[in-house]
């Protein structure tokens, strides 16, 4: 980006007008593109000596999280903290949801606390999604169930862009456990939005039938993923879940699709990507060798995804309220 | 004489024309100049979007006057607003580029328009966030009054005495048609009723 150019005039005139981030599925292209510019510009707020903006300063921010998560919950908090909001945690094992509170009920006591922006984890697809139609304050989707993780697809997009200037016409191979991952579908929205051609990798029985109907090819053969592709995102082996069942063993799936160095040396761009939403099972879906090589941009995700939090933070904290939209 | 303004907005009158800006810019270069006895530890920095590119005009000023390298940034001022919370959807934000250290310099803040202060005061909070410069000045190609904050400039390229619900426009030729400086001849219509003010969005 250069210095002292004029803003774009594009995008200038295309506002934030929702009141939720609940999924990629329901953003237009456009819509995207704003959060993105817009985390350009918050992203050089964290490399300052004072790493601090008195923007949301006022507004409380709530992390409920119904699902056990440290980099994301942490991103949020940071992200919120960086805008001078003030930020509460819950974690649902300490609080009255052990003790039969329903979530609507958790929500309306936390509104009558008069917070402005709920950020909620929950292992049921669609449960920030209900929340955000019961709820006066601004809902942020950090991960519901196999559903939706728009936050870790719009930093993922970031990290495209910014490592290869554009997304429009790129490959993307996303490899893993695609059928209980949410962060594969989020990128899918966002990608094919974007114009890029998306591939899908893994094992059959991890495999969602009719994913073709989102746009994206299928392939069973990771050298097959590998080959043209501009960017490879690997998934997460979920084995604490019960994935394991679903492949023989972590090291079969390692020798069919883990990625490692002569695996890359054999097929892949000379300048392809590789990305991991994190936490990497080491030697399973992704060698060291691979995970801490030249093509790894898996750090450069996370802290890009400071950014973007900072970004959605900010757009859904301006957005109209109820009572005022209907006025 | 009348000029279309990008907004489409007709009725304006020119106070100034691309010489009249283009001496502002030289006077205030030389202003700067005898001020700070020369260029050294100076540092520009304009606020988005228009004082950005005055800033980069000016700076060549002085360079030709004092031939001494003067650093310029760009200061988006939209995270530090005073209305924030009074305004929906929030405004785009737009970086912050300031590829230099602050620290002990003598910065000269760069706005187009100086109106009610606000802008300048939230320059002002966004720049003790990055540094702390040694002195900070404030150069304005227009000084339309109506401070609401005890804030002046200490360069000023035409002072131009306004009602409050006129708009002024700069025109500049690196983003506009055309280079001006125009203000609406509307001046004896009746006030609307919470008319929006400069650089404040009408609360919704």
């Amino acid at each position: 980006m250069s210095l002292l150019t004029a803003p774009g005039q594009a995008t200038q005139t295309l506002q934030w007008t929702k009141k939720d981030l609940l999924g990629l599925r329901t953003l237009s292209a456009d819509e995207i593109r704003l959060i993105l510019q817009t985390a350009e510009s918050f992203r050089e707020i964290s490399l300052r000596p004072i790493k601090k903006v008195p923007t949301l300063r006022g507004k409380t921010v709530v992390n409920l999280f119904f699902e056990p998560s440290t980099r994301t919950r942490i991103s949020f908090e940071l992200a919120a903290k960086r805008l001078s909001a003030d930020i509460v945690n819950i974690a649902t094992h300490s609080s009255s949801l052990s003790k039969g509170e329903t979530i609507l009920d958790t929500v309306h006591n936390l509104e009558a606390l008069k917070v402005d922006i709920l950020v909620i984890r929950h292992a049921a697809a669609g449960v920030p999604a209900l929340i955000a139609s019961q709820a006066t304050s601004a809902v942020i989707n950090a991960g519901d169930g196999a559903h939706e993780h728009p936050t870790q697809a719009l930093l993922d997009l970031f990290t495209i862009q910014e490592k290869k200037g554009r997304i429009d016409g790129l490959n993307v191979s996303i490899i893993g456990d695609i059928a209980h991952s949410r962060v594969a579908r989020s990128d899918i929205w966002g990608l094919t939005k974007l114009g890029a051609r998306v591939t899908v990798c893994g094992p059959p029985t991890l495999m969602p039938t009719q994913i073709e109907q989102l746009g994206v090819k299928v392939t069973y053969r990771v050298d097959e993923a590998i080959r043209d592709a501009d960017v490879l995102m690997l998934l997460r082996i979920q084995h604490e879940r019960q994935e394991t069942r679903l492949v023989p063993s972590l090291r079969e799936y390692r020798l069919r699709y883990g990625i490692d160095r002569d695996r890359l040396a054999a097929h892949a761009k000379p300048d392809v990507l590789i990305m991991h939403p994190g936490p990497v099972n080491r030697g399973v879906e992704l060698d060291s060798a691979v995970a801490d090589g030249p093509f790894s941009v898996i750090l450069d995700q996370v802290t890009n995804g400071l950014a973007v939090r900072m970004a959605a933070l900010y757009l859904v904290s301006g957005a109209p309220k109820v009572d005022e939209a209907e006025a | 004489m009348d000029a279309v303004s990008p907004s489409g907005f007709r009725d304006k009158t020119k106070v100034m024309d691309a010489e009249a800006i283009h001496r502002s810019l030289v006077r205030i270069a030389h202003e700067v100049v005898e001020r700070n006895k020369g260029a050294q530890g100076l540092a520009l920095i304009g606020i988005r979007t228009r004082g950005a590119l005055l800033a980069q005009r000016l700076a060549k000023e002085i360079e030709t006057i004092d031939h001494h390298p003067v650093p310029v940034g760009a200061l988006d001022i939209t995270l530090y607003r005073d209305d924030l919370s009074r305004i929906a959807p929030n405004p785009i934000v737009h970086a912050t580029e300031i590829p230099f250290n602050i620290d002990d310099l003598t910065l000269i803040l760069v706005d187009d328009v100086l109106f009610t202060g606000r802008t300048i005061r939230a320059a002002l909070n966004a720049i003790s966030d990055l540094g702390r410069p040694r002195t900070i000045q404030l150069a304005a190609l227009v000084d339309r009054g109506h401070r609401e904050l005890p804030i002046r400039a200490d360069y000023v390229g035409k002072n131009v005495p306004t009602h409050l619900n006129q708009r002024i426009e700069v025109l500049l030729s690196e983003l506009d048609e055309s280079e001006a400086v125009l203000i609406d001849a509307r001046a004896e219509a009746p006030e609307a009723q919470g008319a929006p003010r400069h650089g404040e969005r009408k609360p919704t």
